[in-house]
This record gives C-alpha cells, sequence and structure tokens, in this order.
C-alpha cells in the first residue's frame, strides 16, 4: 500500500468508531445534560428551548431549578441511596458466589474449562427479559419455590417472595453473575500454580496460601468483576420493575417514570445526569483499573 | 537423606524408577541429566510437591511419606523463582518466617542478615519485576534459605542466568554453602556446572540414577558409554578383549584404531589399581572411551601406507581446527573415516593453533588413558 492509502485507511479504521461514539453516545449526552438545565413545559417538545432571547439577544436558559428539586423531595435522593444499596449488596453477593466458580473453572482442565464457560455463558442465549420473567413464574406465590417449600414442610402458607429485595438480589446476581465471573477467571488463570508451591513449601497452609497470595493477586480481577456488575445493578430497570418492591423504587425506574409517566423530561435529565455523576468515580477507578492491567509486566 | 527405592509413575509413564540415594549432611549434591531424565520429578519428591508411587524419602532418619511440604524441614528454590509479585524483597523473604509466627524483631533481623549475605540490602523496598536477573535469583535463594532448612533443594538454579554471571553465581553458591552448612540438592541438566559446585553427583537418564560419583570419578570413570558421552566429550571406539597381559593390562582389539593396551594402573604416585569392569575377559566387546585431551598430538611419523601401526597410536589428518582461545579443539580423520575429536592447550607465545588443517599427524595416548566400558 503507499502511504497515503496507508494513512487513509488508518484514518478510517480510527474514524468510524469515533463517528460511532460521538453520534450515539456524545451528542444524546449533550442533549440530555442541556435538557436537564431546561423548563418543563407542557408542550411538544415538552421542554423550553435552550436559547431564550432577550432584548433581542440570545442568552442560554440555564435553569438549575431541576437539580434543586431533586433534593426537596425525599423521592429521589431515597431511590439513590436505595440503588447504590441494592447494587453493593448484589454486588457482594456476586463476589462471593463468583469466586468459587471463577476459581473452579480455573482449575479445571482444559476440556473441562471450556465446557464450565460455556454454560456460564449460556444464559446469553436468550432474551434477559424472558430470563426474569422466568423467575416470576419460579418467585410467585404458587411458583415453584413456594411449591417445593409446601411440599418439605418448612412452611404451611406460600412465603411471599416477589416484590421483595430479596427478588431483586436474586434477579440482579443472576444476570450479572456472569459479568463478575469472567474478568476473575482470566486473572485467576493466569496465576502461575508454582507461586502456590512456593508458599506451601515456604511452610503456608492451604487457607494461608489463598489468603497471602492468590487473593492479593486476584484483586485486579475482583475490581473489575464488581465494578462491571456494581455499575450497571444502580441502573438496573427490568429486574427491579418486574421482581421488585412498588414502594421503594430503584433510580432507574424513577428516570422512566419522569420521562414516560410525568413526561417531565428536564427533571428525568437531571436524574439521569445525577446518576452519572454518582457512577464517574467507580467508572474512572475501572479505567484506571484496565490501563494498569494492560501496562502490567508479565 | 535417604531416598529408598522410589518409583513415580505418571499413568504409564515411569518418570522416577527406583531410585536408592544417599546424601550427606553438609554435601551439594547434583542430579544431574537430561530433560526427562526424571531429575526434577526427583526433586519435586524430596520437596513433598510429589508423593512417589512406591518407596520412600528419610530426612534425618524420619520418614517423610506423609509429611505435606509446608511441614517439611525443606526448601526449595524454584527455576522461575516463583517470587510473589505482589510483594516487596523483603516481604519475599520475610514470608517463610511468618509462616513460623516468629516475633517480629527476629523476623527483622533474620531478614536483614539474609539480605546482607545475597547483597540485596540495597533492594528490599523493590518489587521482583523491578530486578534484573541475576538479582531475582538472589531473591530465591534468600528467601529459601532463611528458614535455615535442613536441605535446600534448587532447581536449575543458574539456568536463567547469562553465561559470565552464571560463572560468578556457581562460586558464590558454593561460599554461600559452605558458610551456612546446609545441605543442597541441585537439578541440573548443565555438567559444567554440576561439576564446579557438586561434592558428589548422581547423573539420571531414563529415571534411573546411572552412576553416583565425585564429578572427577565420573569424569575420568564413568560407567557407561551414556554417561561417559553426556559429561564432557568423549571418543568412542568399539573393541574385542584379545588378553590380559601382566599386572593387569589388557590388550583390545578395535576395528578403527587398531590393537591398544591398557593398563589398569594410575598415573601418579600411589600407584592405585583402577578396576577394570570385571566382565572383562577374552572375546568380551568393550568400548573404549578416550577423551579428547588425553589424547596427544605429534607429527605424521611415518609416510602414509607405511609399516605396522604402532600400539596407541593412530594416524590422521587435521580436517578442522576450532581455536577456542585457551584451548583448539581438532578433529582429526583417522584411516577408517572416522573424525576423532582432540584438544590441545595453546602453550607458547605464537599466534593461533598450533596445529595446521591438513597436516598429517599422529595420535597417541598413554595406557592408563582411555576407559574400558562394557556397557
Amino acid at each position: 500500500m503507499t502511504p497515503f492509502a496507508d494513512r487513509t485507511g488508518r484514518r478510517l479504521i480510527a474514524g468510524l468508531p469515533t463517528i460511532w461514539l460521538v453520534a450515539l453516545f456524545l451528542i444524546p449526552f449533550l442533549i440530555v445534560l442541556k435538557l436537564s438545565f431546561s423548563e418543563m413545559r407542557l408542550a411538544i417538545p415538552p421542554y423550553a428551548p435552550f436559547i431564550e432571547w432577550r432584548h433581542g439577544w440570545p442568552v442560554p436558559a440555564l435553569h438549575l431549578s431541576n437539580y434543586a428539586f431533586l433534593f426537596t423531595d425525599p423521592l429521589y435522593v431515597r431511590s439513590y441511596l436505595y440503588s447504590l444499596r441494592v447494587a453493593a449488596v448484589s454486588t457482594a453477593i456476586c463476589l462471593a458466589v463468583g469466586y468459587p466458580m471463577a476459581y473452579a473453572i480455573a482449575r479445571a482442565s482444559p476440556a473441562w474449562r471450556t465446557a464450565l464457560l460455556m454454560l456460564v455463558m449460556l444464559p446469553f442465549w436468550t432474551s434477559f427479559l424472558l430470563r426474569v420473567y422466568a423467575w416470576i413464574g419460579l418467585l410467585q406465590n404458587d411458583g415453584l419455590v413456594n411449591h417445593v417449600l409446601l411440599a418439605l414442610g418448612l412452611v404451611h402458607r406460600p412465603v411471599r417472595l416477589l416484590q421483595t429485595d430479596f427478588a431483586v438480589y436474586i434477579g440482579i446476581v443472576y444476570a450479572y453473575l456472569p459479568f463478575m465471573i469472567l474478568p476473575l477467571y482470566a486473572n485467576l488463570e493466569k496465576h502461575d500454580p508454582e507461586l502456590l508451591e512456593a508458599a506451601a513449601d515456604l511452610g503456608a497452609r492451604p487457607f494461608r496460601r489463598f489468603l497471602r497470595i492468590t487473593l492479593p493477586l486476584s484483586l485486579p480481577g475482583i475490581a473489575a468483576g464488581a465494578l462491571l456488575v456494581f455499575i450497571p445493578a444502580v441502573g438496573e430497570y427490568i429486574v427491579p420493575s418486574l421482581l421488585g418492591r412498588t414502594d421503594q423504587l430503584m433510580i432507574g425506574r424513577v428516570l422512566s417514570d419522569e420521562f414516560f409517566e410525568n413526561r417531565d423530561w428536564p427533571v428525568a435529565s437531571a436524574v439521569a445526569i445525577l446518576m452519572l455523576l454518582l457512577l464517574v468515580v467507580p467508572i474512572l477507578l475501572l479505567q484506571r483499573l484496565e490501563r494498569r492491567a494492560l501496562e502490567a509486566p508479565k | 537423606m535417604r531416598v529408598e527405592r522410589v518409583t513415580k509413575r505418571f499413568g504409564e509413564f515411569v518418570a522416577v524408577d527406583e531410585v536408592t540415594l544417599e546424601i550427606e549432611r553438609g554435601e551439594i549434591f547434583c542430579l544431574l541429566g537430561g530433560s526427562g531424565s526424571g531429575k526434577t520429578t526427583l526433586l519435586r519428591m524430596l520437596a513433598g510437591f510429589e508423593r512417589p508411587t512406591s518407596g520412600a524419602v528419610y530426612i534425618d532418619g524420619q520418614d517423610m511419606s506423609s509429611v505435606p511440604p509446608y511441614a517439611r524441614p525443606v526448601n526449595m528454590m524454584f527455576q522461575s523463582y516463583a517470587l510473589f509479585p505482589h510483594m516487596s524483597v523483603e516481604r519475599n523473604v520475610a514470608f517463610g518466617l511468618e509462616q513460623e509466627r516468629l516475633a517480629r524483631a527476629e523476623i527483622r533481623d533474620r531478614v536483614a542478615e539474609m539480605l546482607e549475605l545475597v547483597k540485596m540490602t540495597p533492594y528490599a523496598a523493590r518489587k521482583p519485576h523491578q530486578l534484573s536477573g541475576g538479582q531475582r535469583q538472589r531473591v530465591a535463594l534468600a528467601r529459601a534459605l532463611v528458614k535455615r532448612p535442613k536441605l535446600l533443594l534448587l532447581d536449575e538454579p543458574l539456568a536463567a542466568l547469562d553465561r559470565k554471571l552464571r560463572e560468578y553465581t556457581q562460586f558464590e553458591l558454593l561460599a554461600i554453602q559452605e558458610r551456612l552448612g546446609i545441605t543442597f540438592v541441585v537439578v541440573t541438566h548443565d555438567q559444567q556446572e554440576a561439576m564446579t559446585i557438586s561434592s558428589r553427583m548422581g547423573v539420571m537418564s531414563q529415571g534411573k540414577i546411572v552412576q553416583i560419583g565425585t564429578p572427577a570419578e565420573i569424569y575420568e570413570r564413568p560407567a557407561t558409554r551414556l554417561v561417559a558421552d553426556f559429561i564432557g566429550n568423549v571418543n568412542l571406539f568399539e573393541g574385542r578383549v584379545v588378553e590380559s597381559v601382566a599386572r593387569g593390562n589388557i590388550r583390545i582389539a578395535c576395528q578403527e584404531i587398531g590393537e591398544i593396551e591398557v593398563s589398569s594402573r594410575e598415573e601418579g604416585p600411589e600407584q592405585a589399581s583402577r578396576a577394570l569392569p570385571l566382565e572383562v575377559r577374552p572375546g568380551a566387546t568393550v568400548w573404549v572411551a578416550i577423551r579428547p585431551e588425553k589424547i596427544e598430538l605429534s607429527p605424521a611419523r611415518e609416510a602414509p601406507g607405511g609399516a605396522t601401526p604402532a600400539t596407541n597410536c593412530v594416524p590422521g589428518r587435521v580436517r578442522e581446527v576450532g581455536y577456542r582461545g585457551e584451548v583448539s579443539v581438532l578433529l582429526v580423520q583417522i584411516p577408517s573415516g572416522r573424525l576423532v575429536r582432540v584438544t590441545c592447550p595453546n602453550v607458547g607465545g605464537g599466534v593461533g593453533p598450533r596445529v595446521a588443517r591438513d597436516a598429517a599427524v599422529s595420535l597417541l595416548w598413554h595406557p592408563t588413558s582411555p576407559v574400558v566400558l562394557t556397557r
């Protein structure tokens, strides 16, 4: 290839994703950001134009009232906190369940490893929505779980499982467990078994070996997995809507209610922007981890 | 340390085959063998990472069969060093002592002392990936030594170092061993390294120990053709025993180098008789092994196609000359067509090797030089 064609090709390759990101992420984000500073109107579109004309001059209309509103109504603050709590607990459960699974997969023989990884990813083959609906079937009052509990005589009347925090945890852990397992597996699989032998040789029993060697070395995997679960779990919409409580909404649901029920686009945008700000810290953390993982010496 | 009839099988494959071995306190014992000879498997059984299929390992008379690695008075230095990448040099060395739950002050003192010994004190705070190969090797050594094991196992301890550093480190390893008096068992495939550092060595092949002895014994009196060939270079000639002559000397007829006479007496003041293999009887097939440096070159005595060849003397023509600085390696073609390897020291003040290519020469050796092998 001529240098010219080479350069054009390279520009094309780098340019296409850039255009994609700008068109589908940056511009919508800027629109939402703009919306969050405008006033609601009962009109179409349901917000005041961004540029106001005063005495013949264009003035950007920056209204902070939407943000102020979020802090005056306790509904929003409570939803944010609830979302953070649900995401944190779900992440912790995912870690507790996913770590042993990832560890077992990493230690399995190569043939088993492929099969087990396949099983981890198998649920992605069906629609997420469908799988959450399946959980309704399992958890409802005359669902499978209650049938089993009744048959075993553990309970005498059906337990209310749906529309509880428990159901939300089940749903989120179920949906996001692969995102915990895969980065952890990728990390644990790279561990040099000789390090554990060296630790054993130096007098460390199995549990100490795990604490002193395996666990610290898997911290990047834990962090990556935790963030991959935590970040989407905070804004999770489907699981809490279908399985969750009706008296306490997660922020994703609040957001969609503002947009579609109240048609208050500016407040909905402010909710979205604030959620983004809340997640910026963990997102930056994730990026830094990824960068460090790329730079890490072999 | 005693290894008694230890066998290790992996499925059908016999990695270590009925090895019996005794290692004295304070010794540096080298297990030498090619890859797949079972030397590393044997070492791993001493450390406790593998369990013998049969047989037992005793340390100070105590059966180690059911003792897990973390409870054995044995430490190992891994070929890859296996340093903990998330810990500093100091933490790496302290790790073993922390497992013993020693007092913090004692750990600190012993770690400091050990880092001093391997000259790594200035690097105590560094992480392994910030160190050079030689420095990592020292940390690995310090980490294994700090627990004061009865036995230190070293798996190819110097394989990852470049040649100059390797030679230097060999002597340093010797000095450290002498100072601490710990028994070393070293696995290596490098015969030069094994000869330099070991007090005794065992040559392994296909899971068996073929010969055990001091480096000099193994070099000068190899037990089999395989050992002779593996340790250093050797010229091997097949022949048949003709007769025993006076004072234990025998005559051997070789197709390629004619009839030669081999003496069973050592050179030197002691005149100790060296045992010829028992099976050496007239008519037996044997192999004569002559080391390249024991062959002397002299200018050709007779014109080619001359009179009957003298005993222990073969005419030849120099085909290749490899100048190596301290010695020259010559490949001399003898009448049978075989190339015989001869090394001669480059004494004298001239530049370059003393012998020119294509020169006609005679190869001579003393009757005590060849080794007679029956296997």
